[in-house]
């Protein structure tokens, strides 16, 4: 297994079905998924985002080694000051919001896989908004394979760095 | 699976997907995804620090409700796509329905794809999403 290698399990699937509220019996019951034309329990079509998960280094998780985390604590940042920049101390990294997202199904992700992520940037490109300022957008490609090396999930993600808060 | 013989172009397929959404199912996504940005989850740093007004939905899990109303209207391993663009942020809360619209019906490499938009909508008729999709259909 490669370091970010997403094993597949029943109860993370059924765990990411109730979190969008989804109580398809596709993702959790083994007798109603068995005697389906689907032949077992499969994953959502967005659960290959929880491949966050796996990613040792995923910025978006409080690490276990004590290296600080941005979110609040006793004060309303937990980011170590280093000088200041626009929207306070730590607000940089939260102001990457998501713009779109877009996959590709080649099959049904299934308990058992053990998909390995390979992600490559692709375009980026900036836009001016009214609501949020300047707009930088960048976009990643990733493939998940399977454990034979075949493809199963295409995921193309696109970012957006604002200047300021969306105005809404 | 779509049924060819049943469906036509211009048909559509609704769902309410989530009413009042709650910050708790917020925190139970960032838990399953695995994105723990406090945006989400952390009132006093978005409020404070990034200045929301509160925390707000993570954009995949507005497409994890979307796609729940897609599957639920192609069937189970039946999309070849599925892509969506976050148009505005979605919040504690609001209430969203989901619309998918049958935009053509074609032949493939021996097989029926249907191509879908896709949109969803707050309780004040704002779009949070906009998209589309292709399934399979026999």
């Amino acid at each position: 297994m490669s370091k970010k290698d997403m094993p597949i399990e029943k109860s993370h699937i059924m765990m990411f079905a109730r979190s969008i509220g989804d109580p398809n019996p596709i993702y959790y019951d083994d007798d109603h998924a068995n005697d389906s034309e689907v032949g077992s329990i499969i994953a959502p079509p967005t659960f290959t985002q929880a491949s966050a998960q796996f990613d040792p280094d995923y910025f978006l998780r409080p690490k276990i080694d004590g290296k600080g985390w941005f979110g609040s604590g006793k004060e309303p940042t937990g980011a170590k000051k280093e000088g200041s920049s626009s929207g306070g101390d730590g607000g940089g990294a939260a102001m990457g919001l998501h713009a779109e997202q877009h996959f590709e199904y080649h099959r049904p992700v299934r308990p058992g896989d053990i998909l390995t992520p390979e992600t490559k940037p692709g375009k980026t490109w900036e836009k001016d908004s009214k609501r949020a300022g300047k707009l930088k957008f960048s976009e990643s490609v990733t493939e998940f394979r399977d454990q034979n090396g075949e493809l199963v999930v295409t995921a193309i993600g696109v970012g957006v760095q604002t200047e300021k808060p969306v105005e809404n | 699976m779509l049924d060819k013989t049943k469906i036509n172009v211009g048909d559509t397929h609704s769902e309410v997907v989530v009413e009042d959404l709650k910050r708790t199912q917020i925190v139970q996504y960032a838990g399953a995804s695995g994105d723990y940005n406090p945006l989400h989850s952390d009132e006093i740093f978005t409020t404070k620090v990034v200045g929301y007004p509160s925390v707000f939905a993570h954009g995949m899990l507005s497409m994890g409700l979307t796609g729940k109303m897609l599957t639920n209207y192609v069937g189970d391993a039946s999309l070849k796509k599925f892509g969506v663009r976050f148009t505005n942020q979605v919040w504690p809360g609001d209430t969203l329905t989901s619309t998918a619209t049958v935009m053509s019906i074609r032949e493939e490499d021996g097989e029926t794809l249907v191509d879908l938009n896709i949109e969803t909508t707050n309780q004040d008729d704002i779009t949070v999403i906009t998209g589309s999709a292709v399934a399979l259909a026999k």
